[in-house]
């Protein structure tokens, strides 16, 4: 296995996790999206920690288990944010949501 | 290379990640969409293996599979009724979205295949000693001490902030 097949991988991951946020008209769906995308971003430390650096020094992989820490804080926020647009739209399109829309 | 059992299970589990990604964004069913969501996270638990990192992988499994996806499936049944349970999604956005996908995956690829500094470097398969005791090392007693107080400060205001957003408003 080279870096490359890594890089490979995550660039995959972080397309299809874009092509999700741009298409997908639930929001659910769109934290699906970012899911993807920020398990490519952590793919990609792990796997520069390993080619790009001596064995011993493993930062990159501190790094990403921040990575993995900050998802999950934001999938928190996230979906306390879905929860009151639902009561208060009794939807989650992330379209109907409009009120500020001029 | 040779095609050894190592590279096939690799070649696996590679396969196994972006063949469910590729199911989480466009299956029209969002549960079955975060059923394989999970198969994705497994699968990326999988390639940390590969890279020797074993506390990642374990990370990557408690708290993405056990606690994101978790919270995912709260949010699919608290939010969607029978008709939410089927993504909407528009042909014209559709379209627009795959050309704009496919033109920044091609931009990525580029940049992989022709940077001379990741050429050449291969798994040489050497084992390193598990990587737990350094991580702590390195977060309570190195360079990551500060980081890892922020981040701790954040998740107390993320934890407060969910709870006070989603809590039912009291109009007096």
């Amino acid at each position: 296995m080279t870096l490359q097949h890594y890089l490979v991988i995550s660039a995959i991951l972080f397309t299809l996790g874009i092509f999700a946020v741009l298409t997908r008209r639930n929001a659910i769906s769109i934290l699906m999206g970012i899911e993807l995308i920020l398990n490519s971003c952590n793919l990609n430390f792990a796997a520069f920690s390993r080619f790009m650096t001596p064995p011993e020094d493993i930062s990159g992989q501190v790094i990403a288990i921040f990575g993995i820490v900050l998802a999950a804080a934001e999938a928190a926020v996230f979906l306390a944010i879905i929860l009151a647009i639902y009561r208060e739209f009794g939807s989650i399109r992330p379209n109907e949501v409009d009120t500020l829309k001029g | 290379m040779e095609f050894t059992l190592k590279t096939f299970i690799f070649y696996g589990f590679a396969f196994l990640t972006i063949a469910s990604a590729f199911v989480v964004v466009t299956v029209r069913n969002i549960v079955h969409a975060a059923f394989s969501l999970m198969v994705t996270l497994f699968g990326v638990a999988g390639l940390y293996v590969f890279l020797q990192a074993d506390f990642l992988a374990a990370t990557q499994v408690i708290v993405y599979v056990g606690g994101i996806l978790v919270l995912i499936l709260f949010g699919v049944m608290m939010t969607s009724g029978r008709l939410e349970m089927r993504i909407h999604i528009e042909r014209g956005q559709l379209l627009l979205g795959g050309v704009i996908a496919v033109a920044l995956l091609m931009l990525l690829l580029t940049v992989i295949a022709n940077t001379p500094a990741w050429k050449n470097l291969t798994d040489d398969g050497t084992e390193l000693p598990p990587t737990t005791e350094r991580i702590g090392e390195l977060i309570l007693n190195g360079p990551f001490l500060l980081p890892f107080e922020v981040v701790s400060v954040l998740l107390l205001v993320a934890l407060i902030g969910a709870a006070l957003i989603s809590r039912k408003e009291v109009r007096e």
